[in-house]
């Protein structure tokens, strides 16, 4: 390793571009140059820990031939690990079966000048912002194996050809592994410009390749953040302040401290108390016996009815922020010959992943090290570095399996607890895990949003005019308020937006859609499809009821209304196709759609259900089309979509946190339901990629989206019955 | 003292009879594939065998254990062979994030010991796991595979 942290500090705001919808961080961090501007040279071989040569930072390959990928992103469950290792091999024309991938440390990245760019995973960004530099780096790595084979035979790169990690030279029939040459590839100059393949030439890309990190999960060997063990670890247990914002008055260390196990008792910031101790059942057992006073602030006063009462002002308020907008819809819905108008709502809701938030951190005044399943791991080590208030090079963070994300790893706040845990014992590794009553009431929440909709009709039926208001949370506004524009947040428009990445995909001739922006004591957080979630429920239910009021069936309205968005309707009438939509459904069985752009990607689900007693719903299929652009493994996308609608369907029957005194009521999946099997409709996942040289679209999050207004406009043709406002439980409907 | 026997060797430990099994298993005696997701016996994700039938851990006490075997994640492959169970979940690609995939596991090998060709209604009934990834459609094809392996 010849590169050393340059000294050049510059600022660096992690989490990549706002518009993107994901773990847009506002941590700043003093880092050396940028990867453009310091591209590492040829002079000396890099070597992984092993000794084994580096052929572009992306890969290693070992003599036995083994590659090993270098993945940035975080796995998540998403698949990204298995799709960006697809895409590097691709191009590097590596033997598949030999694929192993690593994750490099955000550490070495700060060193390396950000060499593999940003580790930020959420988004679905993994796959589509990262597919060309992976790719580059395959095909560097590629062509520098095969010049060093070349050169050995003192013959033309031009001659020889590279298929599964084995280069020919054609002429003469001479062979050699990458292995046999990788020591001499990792001497050459890396080349610029390399050129990419057709997709339509893919072999390992494309495919529906099964993934390379399945086993361990099958047997309880895969090491999670809540499995890790070191040498003289203690556990931690902790409790925040149970109003959001307010802090920690006092507690009384004294009534646990004898408690068997217990080592320390700790306040934590200024807002948690932590009990240290040799396990964590004893750490857990001692906190929830502590005396603790609390300090609850401004925020204690908030309930679920007054915070409702603040967005509802909002819905007609004169300030807001115009999001888009085209023509003049005020004017139109004042002269429009009928109106139609409706309001809906959307609530809290946590993230809750399997695995209990935590992390595990080592401290000395001369290192520190943290263990963290993260989201992104520069954040990881930014929220570090900031907590133990050492310089970068005296920091490294180690990314480990995560048990779930869906946005809430992104944040931040248990690494710097645990940080500020083994501060005060220094030396000792302390392993910090949450419960999930934590969890419940230390969310960064789905934001709450209201929406008054008003949709207005020439003589002719025709649709001339859309006001959409919203009036609620700003993620940005909380988690990175510098990344507002004049005071607005693009982010709160996803799918609603002016044409790119979550364009609006209806021509209205007068249109307006903005945001009056209400936020709450309660943190906001990018929960898997983030604001999509809200945006899709309430415009495509509002669709509905606008074809209903024309007398139009909701496909042909919809296909009206989508005459300039020929991929928001290519995968409305895949889905229609796929359902049947122009011959009756079974009897006692009713159809609902939705279609949105969402992350790059174009996704549009149909529903079949039944209703018996007017509230048990019985959903009996689900067709969901994707239209990402370009599709890396079919295999994976088709079960991110399935578990898309797991995670929207339980939000939709189940997913609410109501607000009391502050608090979030909901302590754990007692009374925060989550789907069970036996909820699980069939998912039937049209994968449809249309190419082109739009950017790709991602899939993680899209469907989820869909999931839910699919399946309400189903039910409204079944009962005659609109619900605006979300879960279904509240209405006393549930699933049969 | 507490003795019993987890994945055919003994075990004696010794806590506060009170501790849920999940925690004696992975804190103490060393076992981190059985998981923590809820600890009120909600999630399944503690899912173990005692005595072969499928119990949640986190809402067992150490003590009812005593002199009983317990079956975890780690035990269920024998002769480094995978279960079916576990043949099957690699064959169906079934994890995501994988967490809750030991007591996933366990519970549907609990349910082919008991009903070897269960129906859908009764992998309803008896599957009862929370996935919060979304795994369901997949664990159902798994689970039919795997009685029919
Ligand atoms: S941890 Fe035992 S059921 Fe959830
Ligand atoms: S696979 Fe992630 S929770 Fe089930």
């Amino acid at each position: 390793m010849t590169t050393v942290l340059n000294p050049t500090r510059r600022s660096f705001v992690l989490g990549g571009a706002l518009g993107g919808g994901g773990l847009a961080l506002g941590l700043q961090l003093p880092f050396g140059p940028t990867a453009a501007d310091a591209a590492e040279g040829p002079a000396q071989v890099i070597r992984d820990a092993n000794g084994f040569p580096e052929v572009t930072a992306w890969v290693v390959i070992r003599p036995d031939d083994t590659v090993v990928i270098r993945i940035a992103r975080s796995e998540m469950g998403q698949g990204t690990l298995t799709g960006l290792a697809q895409l590097v091999a691709e191009e590097l024309e590596c033997d598949w079966g030999k694929v192993t991938t690593e994750y490099p440390t955000p550490g070495q990245n700060v060193k390396r000048a950000r060499i593999w760019r940003d580790f930020a995973t959420g988004g679905s960004r993994g796959i589509r912002a990262s597919h060309e530099y992976v790719r580059e780096g395959g095909a560097a790595a590629r062509t520098m194996l095969v010049q060093a084979a070349a050169n050995r035979w003192n013959v033309a790169a031009s001659e020889c050809v590279a298929a599964a990690s084995v280069i020919t030279h054609t002429p003469s029939g001479r062979s050699v592994t990458y292995g046999q040459v990788a020591e001499d590839a990792a001497r050459l100059e890396i080349p610029k410009g390399v050129k990419l393949k057709d997709p339509k030439d893919w072999k390992i890309a494309g495919k529906p390749l099964a993934r390379l990190d399945t086993l361990g999960k099958l047997t309880g060997a895969q090491v999670y953040g809540t499995d890790l063990k070191l040498p003289g670890m203690l556990n931690a247990a902790i409790r925040d302040c149970p109003v959001q914002r307010g802090s920690l008055r006092s507690f009384d260390a004294t009534k646990v401290s004898r408690m068997k196990g217990v080592r320390h008792v700790l306040q934590v910031g200024t807002s948690a108390v932590a009990v240290v101790a040799d396990t964590w059942w004893q750490a857990k057992t001692a906190l929830d016996a502590l005396p603790i006073e609390w300090d609850e602030g401004a925020g204690a006063k908030a309930s679920s009815a007054s915070i409702a009462f603040r967005l509802k002002e909002g819905l007609t308020a004169s300030q807001a922020f115009t999001g888009n907008s085209n023509g003049d819809a005020r004017g139109a819905l004042a002269t429009a010959t009928k109106t139609v108008e409706a309001v809906y709502d959307y609530p809290f809701q946590n993230h809750a992943p399997m695995e209990p938030m935590n992390a595990t951190a080592r401290y000395t005044p001369e290192r520190l090290e943290v263990w963290v399943p993260t989201q992104n791991g520069e954040a990881s080590f930014a929220a570090a570095t900031e907590a133990a208030g050492l310089p970068a090079d005296k920091v490294e963070v180690y990314k480990i399996n995560l048990g779930g994300g869906f946005g809430r790893r992104g944040f931040q706040d248990f690494v710097t607890q645990a940080v500020l845990i083994a501060k005060q014992i220094p030396g000792t590794p302390v392993k910090l895990l949450w419960s999930r009553e934590e969890d419940m009431t230390h969310g960064r929440y789905h934001p709450i949003m209201q929406s008054r909709l008003v949709g207005g009709f020439d003589a002719q039926n025709r649709l001339v005019a859309l006001h959409m208001r919203l009036s609620g949370q700003s993620i940005i506004a909380d988690v990175a308020p510098a990344n507002l524009v004049n005071g607005m947040d693009p982010l709160t428009f996803q799918g609603l937006y002016q044409p790119g990445e979550h364009g609006f995909g209806y021509t209205v001739p007068n249109l307006l859609i903005d945001h009056a922006m209400r936020n709450t004591h309660l943190k906001p957080g990018f929960w898997r499809g983030v604001n999509a979630n809200q945006n899709a429920i309430f415009l495509e239910c509002f669709v509905d009821e606008l074809a209903d009021a024309a007398g139009a069936d909701p496909l042909e309205f919809r296909r009206q209304l989508t005459v300039n968005h020929p991929r928001n309707r290519g995968v409305l009438d895949a889905v229609a196709e796929r359902i049947g939509w122009s011959k009756p459904a079974a009897p006692g069985v009713y159809r609902g759609l939705a279609q949105m752009k969402a992350f790059g990607s174009f996704v549009a689900a149909a529903a079949e259900i039944s209703v018996t007693g007017g509230n048990r719903i019985k959903i009996h299929r689900i067709v969901a089309a994707t239209d990402p652009g370009y599709a890396v493994n079919p295999a994976q996308i088709e079960r991110q979509v399935a578990g898309s609608f797991v995670y929207g369907l339980s939000a939709l029957f189940f997913g609410e946190c109501t607000v009391k005194d502050g608090r979030v009521e909901q302590q754990n999946f007692d009374t925060y339901e989550s789907m069970r099997i036996r909820h699980m409709p069939k998912v039937e996942a049209i994968v449809m990629p249309t190419g082109g040289s739009e950017p790709w679209g991602g899939i993680g999050e899209p469907t989820i989206c869909v999931a839910a207004p699919a399946v309400l406009n189903a039910f409204y043709r079944a009962t005659g019955k609109r619900i605006r406002s979300i879960p279904l439980k509240k209405h006393g409907i549930t699933f049969a | 003292m507490i003795a019993f026997s987890v994945n055919g060797k003994a075990q004696s430990i010794d806590a506060d009879p009170t501790t849920p099994l999940l925690w004696i298993l992975r804190e103490q005696v060393g076992l981190t594939g059985t998981k923590y997701g809820c600890g009120i016996a909600q999630c399944g994700a503690c899912t173990v065998h005692l005595e072969g039938a499928p119990v949640r851990s986190c809402s067992i006490p150490v003590a009812a254990v005593a002199g009983r075997s317990i079956t975890t994640i780690e035990g269920l492959a024998k002769d480094n062979k995978l279960h079916k169970v576990q043949q099957a979940w690699l064959d169906h690609q079934v994890p995501q994030c994988g967490y809750c995939q030991s007591g996933m596991i366990m519970a549907a090998a609990a349910l082919l010991n008991q009903i070897p060709k269960p129906t859908d209604a009764q992998i309803d009934d008896n599957i009862t796991n929370i996935c919060r990834c979304g795994t369901f459609q997949q664990v159902r094809q798994a689970i039919h595979a795997a009685a029919a392996a």
